[in-house]
């Protein structure tokens, strides 16, 4: 799950987290006894989405976002370098090297 | 319903994949042609600046919420239609989470197990029993795009532009009905063609507003079971997807005859090695942890609003081209080409209206008018002869006032004056002649001309005969009747 | 001068005087500043205060073009640190987010502004408003006003600090489960969680986004409802509100004459009076009803049946909902940066040391309940009996019962440090999270002492029913008098 939530738990702290969150856990178990009955799982579509103009109109920013970006250059977002056949899924791979 | 179709067993595979059939199924993304993005009101600009069409919502700003485009999903609803697929009155958006740097929030917002539309089918051809070879689509949903990132820039750095974050897409799913990777091909034209007559996207591979994973497995022919699959990505032309599907077709099958089993995986398309390869290490499948995006309700579209809709759907490719051969009597092959674009046929269509004769009309088009667009650049309706000039034209042909010959010279002045076509003809003197004195005459002197072909050609070799015409229409500077020359010529032998 | 002008007015007499000239513009202003100073809100004092901003408020002042129709003019409005403020950080009481300065503002700052409040100060508050005693922030842990050795409540607890310690009269500050009336009980002031969908979460820095909504802390219930009256309202930027009028929340503050409540039903629900309630709070509770029924309104018992899911649903729902929610914060255009072993490494570092230990536990089970073979039967099943809890309320208040009176909590304000169960810990909300469940409003005014500590009693309303709550709301205050703060 740590890994999963690029959460980079070191190994003591993995053993003392599994141990509070099993003990949660066992609270949530009441839920597994109710008896749902007719609740209807359908979305609830009473109110529809509002939706809106295709017009630019952007949240204006009244920063630059150099000043806020942990790391910039040229206009773009600077991470450590990935594997030149990024796909998303290629990316779980990254660290391994 | 699915396609019928022998195995392809691909020439350089050999008989490695004789007793197997491929199964494919495609998955496209097309990117909507909207102005600003699927859920921030920011830009859908192609070209600009690296991260200047960002805002709060595209960069995941904490406190930045998603608002709906309107016309994003007035296009994925067209598209749907389009596809032949029921459009649900009520469909939910959900969140799909992977960590990547091109991913602003961390998660996509996507749809899951209620998309927008299900249920399509699109018509690529005709089985040799004559039925219809249909492809089955299994859902259309709607959703973000990933920005973009660039690895050799800067050394030691990828760079992460955001521009193309949040820009809507429309992802197709064809249900794996796909048995060779010829038809592959004609599914993804037939596919690029209604998206194209329905305006949703400019659908270009080479361009990227259209993306196609392949998912492919093989079986033994006869088995219903389907095997297990392998995903190809990076595809970037539909040339490169059909010669993926056969190298890939060909590894599997190499596999299961040697008695392996199949990996579950994700594989690359090296376009320029041409190659398919496995993306790095890891298999199985990620775990995105779908659940409904709390930020935004149910999207409900009114029955009557979708409704409205299909009524107003342009006409499609496999209607027009049923329509062009009943309506107009032309072979499919010209229909076909007839049809590639909405913008060509309605050209035609004004042109033969306007000549009263369609196969000229075609004749035309499908000749000179695009010989013509190919070298000014641009498409035929920036093309400076209009349908009326060009039906005049026509006209005259009909007539027998000129032939095609003078009418092409014709057709090359009206591209640079603004003057009608029968002006022209007697202006430049191409009207035609079939007076059989002038003719008569321009003969004797092509005769008198060509002294060594007129005498072979009076003793009987038929085949100089071409070559006369050919020469009196010269002089006549196109205006000769060619029939009637060729009349007077044949006769000549004989009376010698 | 400062004191008779924060305490005997309500903050709607004091901006009309500053709209019309009657007082000088920065009068209000001066004294929040001036008590931010003598209580010692800040950092090494209460730690209520986490970045102030004096110099721009007093610019913003000065700025001004005053007219009546501003109906907070001159006000300063303290504001929760997971609010978006352009001149001002917002961190969210986290490591993740240190010195990271909005490039936009939340729509409920514009429309504040808009009414000619000025925010000199962001307030401290649990770490990503994960936690009930403000003792889960990156900054340092807050002091409860009137007892420094306890915990004002939280996540909010900040805001309500300040307001307890008279540095401002309205603040804002958030829900997720009870984050704004829980600490406005244990800290003796009025809290008020709006209908999910009447106030927008734009620049509202999202925990749980089916339940999250931005809160008001006011030192009486009129200084509240003016607050939640000047930020409601629909917003184009959050799909997630609805377009409702907004009513006049001050409508019935007025009301007098010996039956203000009459043909007013209020409702206890039994399943929050269990045998185990302190029955001192018990007490309470019930001096309160007898003020209510002498008032006019008939006070009757009825059921919300699946009050005790609450808890198990909201501790699978929120994290859930936070785990995504915090998936955005990983160092590329933002915030915190840790270097690591390549981009996988650069995310973890980042995360590990950016989010605290209770930040981490909610991730961890959010990620877990949503994860693939474990979402039918916690998060799906959980969404399920959400409806259940949601229904128990329609179905109340489909009955005739206009306002339901309960306990805020079930405990007076605890010692820092005594809840390190954290199971225990999420048990504080028991009364509240019901509220954020079925999305209706609730308020916490204060009602009594314990101890010297101060007891909320709590109203809920139906959708978008506010104004009914804080009919009941005025009523019980007028009523109580000065019993509310002994």
């Amino acid at each position: 799950m740590a890994a999963l939530a690029r959460l980079g738990l070191a190994d003591d702290r993995v053993q003392s987290l599994v141990g509070e969150l099993n003990g949660i856990l066992e609270h949530m178990d009441v839920l597994q006894q109710v008896d749902i009955g007719g609740a209807s799982l359908d979305p609830d579509a009473t109110h529809g989405m509002r939706m809106r103009d295709d017009v630019p109109n952007p949240i204006v920013l009244s920063r630059a976002r150099e000043e806020f970006a942990p790391s910039m250059r040229d206009g773009f977002f600077l991470v450590p370098r990935l594997a030149t056949h990024g796909t998303a899924e290629s990316a779980d791979d990254e660290g391994d090297e | 319903m699915s396609a019928s179709g022998t195995n392809v067993a691909g020439g350089a595979a050999g008989d490695v994949t004789d007793g197997y059939e491929m199964v494919i199924g495609l998955e496209v993304h097309c990117q909507l042609k909207t102005r600003t993005k699927l859920f921030s009101a920011a830009s859908a600009q192609f070209g600009d600046a690296p991260n200047a069409n960002t805002d709060a919502v595209c960069l995941g700003l904490p406190g930045a919420l998603p608002v709906l485009n309107r016309h994003a999903i007035l296009l994925a609803t067209r598209a749907s239609i389009g596809l032949e697929c029921t459009v649900h009155d009520v469909s939910v958006f959900a969140r799909k989470h992977y960590f990547y740097p091109d991913l602003p929030k961390g998660y996509q917002i996507s749809q899951f197990d209620r998309p927008l539309a299900t249920s399509g089918r699109v018509v690529i051809g005709t089985n040799t029993d004559g039925s219809e070879k249909v492809i089955g689509i299994t859902r259309v949903h709607v959703e973000e795009d990933a920005g973009k990132s660039v690895h050799d820039r800067f050394a030691g750095f990828s760079a992460i532009d955001l521009n193309r974050a949040g820009t809507p897409l429309i992802e197709i799913v064809s249900e794996p009905d796909l048995r060779s990777a010829a038809d592959a091909g004609l599914y993804l034209r037939a596919l690029k063609q209604i998206i194209e007559y329905t305006e949703v996207s400019d659908a270009s591979m080479e361009e990227g507003s259209l993306r196609v994973d392949v998912n492919i497995s093989a079986r033994p022919v006869g088995q219903v079971a389907f095997g297990t699959r392998t995903e190809i990505k990076n595809l970037n032309s539909f040339s490169g997807v059909e010669r993926s599907i056969e190298i890939e077709f060909a590894r599997q099958c190499g596999v299961l005859r040697a008695g392996g089993v199949i990996e579950q995986r994700t594989m690359l398309w090296d376009g320029h090695k041409g190659e398919v390869r496995p993306a790095r290490a890891k298999e199985g499948s990620h775990d995105y942890r779908y659940f409904p995006e709390p930020d935004l309700p149910p999207l409900v579209l009114d029955a009557a609003w979708i409704q409205e809709q299909r009524d107003a759907l342009v006409e499609l490719p496999a209607a027009k081209r049923a329509r062009f051969v009943s309506q107009y009597g032309l072979s499919n092959h010209d229909v076909d080409q007839l049809t590639a674009t909405v913008i060509l046929a309605d050209r035609f269509e004004q042109v033969a209206k306007a000549g009263g004769d369609a196969k000229r009309a075609a004749n035309w088009m499908l000749g000179t008018v695009l010989a013509a667009v190919n070298v000014r650049g641009g498409d035929v309706t920036s093309h400076p002869v209009s349908p009326q000039r060009l039906g005049a034209l026509i006209t005259l042909e009909v007539e027998g006032a000129v032939s095609n010959t003078a009418a092409k010279q014709i057709f090359a002045m009206l591209e640079t004056e603004d003057a009608e076509p029968r002006a022209l003809a007697e202006r430049e003197g191409l009207l035609q002649v079939s007076d059989d004195g002038a003719l008569v005459q321009w003969i004797d002197e092509v005769l008198a001309e060509l002294p060594e072909e007129a005498a072979r050609f009076l003793a009987g070799e038929k085949k100089l005969q071409g070559v006369l015409v050919g020469a009196v229409m010269k002089k006549s500077k196109g205006s000769a009747d060619p029939k009637k020359v060729n009349q007077l010529l044949g006769k000549l032998p004989d009376t010698q | 001068m400062s004191d008779s002008l924060l305490l005997s007015r309500s903050v709607a007499e004091v901006a009309a005087d500053i709209a019309s000239g009657r007082l000088p513009r920065d009068a209000a202003l001066d004294a929040s500043l001036a008590v931010m100073e003598s209580a010692n809100a800040g950092p090494g004092g209460l730690n209520a205060v986490l970045w102030s901003d004096a110099e721009g408020a007093r610019a913003g002042v000065a700025a001004l073009t005053l007219n009546p129709e501003q109906r907070l003019a001159g006000i300063a409005v303290a504001v929760k640190d997971n609010i978006a403020t352009r001149t001002m950080p917002t961190t969210c009481g986290s490591k993740i987010l240190e010195g990271y300065v909005s490039p936009f503002e939340a729509t409920v700052i514009a429309r504040l502004r808009a009414a000619g409040a000025v925010i000199p100060m962001k307030t401290n508050m649990d770490e990503f408003a994960m936690g009930s005693s403000t003792e889960n922030s990156a900054y340092g842990v807050t002091r409860h006003p009137m007892d420094h050795t306890r915990v004002p409540g939280g996540s909010s607890g900040g805001s309500a600090a300040v307001v307890a310690a008279g540095v401002t009269r309205i603040a804002l500050g958030s829900e997720t489960g009870g984050s704004v009336r829980q600490p406005a009980a244990f800290c003796g002031i009025v809290g008020v969680k709006p209908t999910y969908g009447r106030v927008s979460r734009h620049g509202l820095v999202a925990f749980a986004s089916s339940l999250d909504q931005v809160g008001v802390f006011g030192t009486t219930v009129d200084d509240a409802a003016l607050g939640l009256q000047v930020i409601a309202g629909v917003d184009p930027l959050d799909s997630t509100t609805l377009d409702v009028p907004v009513a006049d929340y001050r409508a019935a503050r007025g009301a007098t004459g010996d039956q203000p409540l009459a043909g007013v039903v209020i409702g206890r629900p039994v399943e929050y009076f269990p045998e185990s309630l302190d029955p001192r709070m018990r007490a309470l509770l019930d001096r309160s009803a007898d003020h209510l029924r002498a008032l006019g309104a008939e006070v009757r018992d009825v059921s919300l049946p699946h009050t005790s899911l609450a808890i198990p649903v909201y501790y699978i729902v929120a994290p859930a909902e936070a785990s995504s929610n915090l998936a955005r914060f990983d160092g590329v255009r933002y915030g915190l940066r840790v270097e690591g072993d390549g981009l996988r490494g650069m995310y973890e570092a980042t995360r590990s040391q950016g989010f605290g230990p209770e930040v981490t536990r909610r991730i961890l089970l959010g990620t877990y309940v949503l994860s693939a073979g474990y979402y039918d039967a916690y998060y799906k099943r959980a969404m399920a009996v959400r409806r259940l809890i949601a229904d128990d309320f329609t179905k109340v208040f489909a009955g005739g019962v206009h306002v339901l009176l309960t306990p805020t909590t079930p405990s007076t304000a605890f010692v820092a440090g005594s809840r390190s169960d954290p199971y225990e810990m999420y048990m504080s909300d028991i009364f509240t999270a019901t509220a954020n469940l079925a999305g209706v409003p609730a308020m916490s005014q204060p009602i009594g002492r314990i101890d010297g500590l101060p007891v909320g009693g709590q109203l809920l309303a139906s959708h978008f029913d506010e104004a009914t709550m804080f009919r009941v709301g005025y009523a019980l205050e007028r009523a109580l008098g000065t019993e509310a703060h002994t």
